[in-house]
């Protein structure tokens, strides 16, 4: 394709073809403090093209193809590129990835052992993962936790940060302008900018960490804690893994041990700071 | 030289995979994925001479192809249990059966949905059993269902409810209404049994069902795969028997094949070095064209070369219904839209 870029998140090493040198250029730079090595062959192909030649120029839209690919997926303006990117490269390691068990989940680590919160989109856990990543714990990502199925581990995947409404202001107060990216308006899934996670969450990305504590964090309502049996923690992981059937036993057993091994919560909180209140008081207990 | 051909030539085992730059691979590795073919390269190639992140990704593929294929089989005795209790015989086609079968294309082979086939007389009983079963039907559509019903060879797809897994039940291996007839009956009463108890097509057939499916039925989509079943099969039969190119010949006839069979069998030499006997070995300048649809893929696995896609699509169109009949579909399916 006319523009292309290499990035390595975690295990993953991604291409990205472009018709357009916006998106590339973008990527770029969001992801400029990743390592890099020319040498590595690409494990997951994302392509950005129009869907006709003259949409190239005439009212540029942005669909999303790649090794797979979501039929009837709805194209992007080339302003929010950037985003088509970024759906691009999750859509590949959702779909495609199988060396670990994927968890739709964010994740934050200290001390060699990590915290997985894992919810629907609008509970929270980026944010969280965002803040708590700001302070004294490493950032493994915001979107996926990766389960490795043989050692237990969790694996970091530290993407650059989709902050979406309300989270951009509120992070854009604590950190340097220049770890944020544009912003972009009106998306689909609202107003989103990206933040990227610092130097040493990403020096530290290939070191895996055992999971210490599994949270599905609700935004709203009044501080609560829930303590979660090991059946229900089950199930809600088997729903937000995307390859949790493609793995067959060894899905299973991955997720059996990791639910067995790890104390899970649901938590509720009105505002962050409560929020992190509330990790850092489990957290405690966790690994007392 | 172009990622697909390199493909190629790996899998032909013409070029070895320590011979490629590292970047060489993103190529090779995005057009065998677009060819559901990553994991058959990742079987074919020698684990040694591989980049050690290429070896990783290969590792995973021939991992997850081997779930599938446990998953795949388990579909069979699925179907196994909804038929069998009734007595109804199947027959298993294309991947679940190269796996049950245990031939040499099923290493890493993608499995879609789990194919059968049998006799037409049991079509309605079948269909009963797979619905009693939990299977149902994928495309709610009355036209559309009238439209398998009448001119195809195979049921409207079932999907089961619980383990969301595709059936397509076959009563024959071309639509009904397409140029060519095949010996469905044949088909069915000469399969052969298999060491885990199911029946799969004799190896004729086989090679047969896979010829007409790539060449006579479909576009050319996902050719390569097809071609790859076509130079194993051959080439697992010829091992068994050495006279397995004369009695597939006489078996082409018997379905009126011959002609994508041998065409099968001169693109598998040309792209994947099968090696044929004196009467096959030919040149037909025809194939030229197969050659370039199948290989019609660039370095980031996008398909190229727009009008002969379309030229080979229009072209299944033909094969598969009378010009009346066609026009009559696809005014239909237009005003549909």
């Amino acid at each position: 394709m006319r523009y292309a870029a290499r990035i390595a998140v975690g295990p993953v090493q991604f291409r990205i073809g472009s018709d357009w040198p916006e998106p590339v250029a973008a990527l770029e730079s969001l992801y400029a403090g990743y390592p890099k090595d020319p040498e590595r062959t690409a494990d997951a192909t994302v392509r950005l093209f129009a869907a006709r030649p003259w949409r190239r120029w005439l009212r540029p839209s942005v669909h999303i193809g790649g090794d797979f690919v979501v039929p009837d997926a709805l194209p992007l303006p080339l302003s929010m590129g950037l985003l088509a990117a970024e759906m691009g490269m999750n859509l590949q390691v959702a779909l495609g990835w199988r060396r670990h068990m994927l968890l739709h989940a964010s994740a934050v680590a200290r001390d060699g052992r990590a915290v997985v919160m894992s919810g629907e989109s609008g509970s929270g856990k980026s944010t969280l993962a965002a803040l708590l990543g700001e302070g004294d714990w490493r950032l493994m990502g915001d979107e996926f936790t990766l389960i490795d199925p043989v050692a237990g581990d969790a694996l970091a995947f530290p993407r650059a940060i989709s902050l979406k409404n309300e989270a951009i202001a509120e992070m854009a107060g604590r950190v340097d302008a220049a770890r944020l990216g544009p912003l972009l308006a009106g998306t689909p899934k609202g107003d989103i900018r990206h933040l990227i996670p610092r130097a040493d969450a990403i020096a530290a990305m290939h070191q895996p960490v055992r999971p210490a504590l599994i949270l599905f964090p609700r935004f709203g309502g009044e501080p609560a804690i829930e303590p979660m049996g090991e059946g229900e923690a089950f199930v809600r992981l088997t729903e937000a893994s995307t390859n949790y059937i493609a793995l067959g036993e060894a899905g299973f057993a991955a997720l059996t041990r990791l639910v067995r091994t790890t104390p899970a919560f649901g938590i509720a909180y009105p505002d962050s700071a409560s929020g992190i209140a509330l990790v850092e008081q489990l957290w405690a207990e966790a690994v007392r | 030289m172009s990622a697909v051909r390199t493909l190629v030539d790996l899998l032909a085992g013409r070029r070895a995979a320590a011979t490629l730059a590292p970047r060489e691979w993103d190529g090779v590795i995005g057009v065998a994925r677009a060819e559901a073919m990553l994991a058959t390269l990742a079987c074919c190639v020698g684990e040694d001479d591989l980049p050690p992140s290429v070896a990783a990704l290969f590792a995973d593929q021939r991992a997850a192809a081997e779930v599938a294929r446990g998953q795949a089989l388990w579909e069979a005795e699925m179907a196994r249990r909804a038929l069998g209790s009734e007595g109804i015989e199947f027959v298993l086609l294309k991947g679940t059966a190269y796996a049950v079968a245990g031939l040499s294309c099923s290493d890493g082979r993608q499995i879609g949905d789990l194919d059968i086939l049998v006799l037409a007389l049991d079509i309605g009983r079948v269909e009963n059993e797979l619905l009693e079963a939990g299977w149902e039907w994928v495309k709610p559509d009355a036209y559309d269902d009238h439209y398998y019903r009448e001119h195809m060879h195979e049921l409207p797809p079932l999907i089961h409810k619980a383990r969301d897994r595709m059936i397509d039940v076959h009563h024959t291996i071309l639509p009904r209404t397409h140029r060519i007839t095949p010996d469905a009956l044949a088909l069915v009463s000469d399969a052969v049994p298999t060491p885990g108890g199911f029946a799969v097509l004799c190896p004729t057939d086989m090679a047969c069902h896979c010829a007409a499916h790539m060449i006579a039925d479909g576009d050319l989509q996902g050719g390569l795969r097809n071609l790859w079943d076509f130079h194993c099969l051959t080439r697992d039969f010829v091992a068994a028997d050495p006279g397995f190119w004369g009695k597939l010949d006489a078996r082409a006839d018997l379905h009126g094949l011959r002609a994508p069979v041998r065409r099968a069998a001169r693109l598998a030499r040309d792209l994947y070095g099968s090696i044929l006997p004196s009467g096959w070995d030919g040149h037909d300048p025809g194939d030229i064209w197969y050659r370039r649809r199948l290989l019609a893929r660039d370095d980031w696995g996008r398909a190229t070369n727009f009008p002969l896609q379309q030229a080979f699509y229009i072209r299944s169109h033909w094969l598969r219904m009378p010009p009346m009949l066609l026009a009559q579909h696809l005014w239909t399916k237009w005003r549909k839209r």
